[in-house]
């Protein structure tokens, strides 16, 4: 492969890692931070790329990108009413409403899977003639990308300072402390939601626009491939560190994720085999470290067994 | 400052597991006391103070706290008045956060979106340094990675660092080493007298209930059987405690936790 190959292949990762990145974001947020599992997250892509995409069809292609971030925040409102104040479990209440999300995708664009945007103009295609004559001209996917990502990270290095932030990180790590520091936890988890939630639905807006084309299951298992690179940021900038670096660690991640499935294809891995490889990462990584803490259980458990009844109690005598 | 009046408890009703915590207790505490609270297992000495939090509600009765009716108040809401120590120090405190950010929280200054200011920061070293445990030079560091007598400290420090009403403090030394568990008990005396706060303590250590505080409460069996104050109180030993619990509860007392603090 030439040189110009490689950084083809690097340019593309970049692009799309940075796309997943705001998922990614979104769930350093839910996830880590709040400790909830966010289910809803395919959901609510595929509900910002909807919204953006009708956005920009109907000619607003930058009111689609607050347009979407709204809708997301409705659809985390959702989900966080129904676990904090409704007594759906966790896990189920993004389950419901992610199904749910699919039949209202349906619903706001016609009955249609597909919405072509070939010569819709989107926040690229404007970004893309405002370069026009720059040396920068062909990066303008890059550029849009870069600027959207630097934005919600820095947001999120601000917030997760203030006493908001702190409030919804206390969330997660303890509940009941900041019960005691007179916090409703629903109110924090419910604020959690609908900011990570703005953040998916703005990813896959931007998803959207840059595929020139939205599609109803292009959110399907965006939830395993952004935990998946949330999980491999964290072994660069883990739990210890400040929440900047987190972040920052969770958009390396998300390149990473693509860089190293852009490699597969390259070496004619099957473009199908994408979630598979996700749902592995996110397998080894989560149940990596709790194997290693039972490896020494387990080998103890195999050298009883091992020894033959009496020879425990008989010795050498 | 406290009042319970004829508060009611039954978990489980109507199962085969049904147990009536607390029974038709009233209780009146008065602004400043400092009271002890004795009992074996189960007398329900936390459930006395889960339902003064707000943590579940009584099934019968009222909670008033400085004169207003807080029965079915939200705990979070209740929290703004009343402080809580658990005895597991991992409670109080958020173990992935630092020490500055969970005082933070507990601080609560400014709005929604205000920021720690550096104003705050020396606040909080200079409050640190209260503690003596050289905490102060820590602030980045996560909670987590303190000992548990550390953790306790801090989350004492958080529960008085605006000086709530009422104190709770449910055994909040018991699962500290000796040494330690002294150090952070002679805190609380020092922060509970220095302010002034109404607190109640519930013990396993029965010399340290008659050590600390002004008035001491024996429970058993959802009810409060002894409540003592004044002389009656400052004549009195681990032996007499024993003894009164004898004949009030009509038992022996059986918990190993309180013969422990017995011989110490």
């Amino acid at each position: 492969m030439t040189i110009d190959k490689w950084l083809a292949l690097g340019q593309t990762a970049l692009e799309l890692g940075l796309v997943n990145a705001l998922t990614v974001l979104a769930l350093f947020l839910s996830y880590s931070m709040l400790n909830v599992c966010d289910l809803s997250t395919d959901g609510c892509f595929t509900l910002g790329a909807a919204v953006g995409a009708l956005a920009a069809i109907a000619g607003y292609p930058w009111l689609s990108l607050p347009a979407a971030m709204l809708a997301g925040m409705a659809s985390g409102f959702v989900t966080a009413t129904l676990q904090m104040r409704m007594g759906v479990q966790s896990l189920l209440a993004g389950i419901v409403v992610n199904t749910g999300l699919y039949s209202l995708n349906m619903a706001l664009t016609g009955n249609k899977a597909t919405l072509p945007m070939n010569k819709t103009v989107t926040v690229f295609t404007l970004t893309k003639n405002l370069l026009k004559g720059t040396p920068l001209a062909g990066q303008y996917t890059l550029i849009v990308m870069l600027i959207a990502v630097a934005l919600v990270v820095v947001f999120l290095s601000f917030f997760l300072r203030t006493k908001l932030g702190l409030a919804i990180r206390a969330t997660g790590s303890n509940a009941d402390m900041v019960r005691s520091s007179s916090i409703n936890p629903a109110f924090t988890t419910t604020v959690g939601l609908c900011v990570s939630n703005a953040f998916t639905a703005l990813s896959g807006c931007l998803m959207a626009q840059q595929q020139k084309n939205y599609e109803v299951n292009m959110g399907s298992g965006m939830v395993t491939v952004a935990l998946a690179s949330l999980l491999i940021g964290g072994v660069f900038f883990g739990k210890h560190r400040g929440v900047t670096l987190r972040a920052v660690g969770a958009v390396l991640g998300a390149f990473l994720f693509r860089l190293v499935y852009a490699l597969a294809l390259r070496m004619d891995m099957p473009a199908f085999m994408l979630k598979a490889v996700s749902s592995i990462i996110v397998i080894i990584a989560i149940s990596g470290p709790y194997l290693r803490r039972q490896f020494p259980m387990m080998l103890k458990t195999l050298r009883m067994r091992k020894r033959v009844p009496g020879q425990a109690e008989g010795g050498k005598g | 400052m406290l009042r319970l009046n004829r508060i009611s408890k039954t978990f489980n009703p109507g199962t085969v597991n049904e147990k009536r915590a607390l029974k038709d207790l009233t209780l009146h505490i008065r602004q400043g006391d400092f009271v002890s609270i004795i009992g074996a297992n189960g007398a329900g000495k936390s459930t006395l103070f889960n339902l003064i939090c707000g943590t579940f509600y009584p099934d019968a009765g009222e909670v008033y706290l400085d004169g207003r009716n807080v029965t079915m108040e939200a705990d979070h809401v209740r929290a703004r008045q009343i402080g809580r120590l658990f005895q597991d120090p991992k409670l109080g405190t958020a173990p992935d956060m630092s020490i500055e950010e969970n005082l933070a929280l507990a601080a609560g200054n400014g709005g929604w979106l205000s920021r720690v200011s550096a104003a705050d920061k020396r606040a909080f070293r200079e409050r640190l340094s209260l503690l003596g445990m050289g905490l102060e030079d820590r602030m980045k560091q996560p909670v987590g990675l303190l000992s548990g007598g550390q953790r306790q400290a801090l989350t004492l420090l958080m529960a008085t660092y605006h000086i709530p009403k009422l104190l709770l403090l449910d055994e909040h030394t018991a699962a500290l080493d000796p040494g330690t568990a002294e150090k952070v008990l002679n805190l609380t005396r020092s922060i509970v007298e220095d302010n002034h706060i109404t607190c109640l303590m519930i013990t396993h250590n029965m010399q340290s209930a008659l050590d600390l505080g002004n008035r001491t409460l024996m429970m058993d069996q959802g009810r409060v059987i002894y409540d003592v104050t004044g002389e009656e109180r400052a004549s009195l030993t681990i032996q007499d405690l024993t003894e009164k619990f004898r004949t009030l509860s009509g038992r022996a007392l059986d918990n190993d936790r309180m013969l422990l603090g017995i011989e110490k």
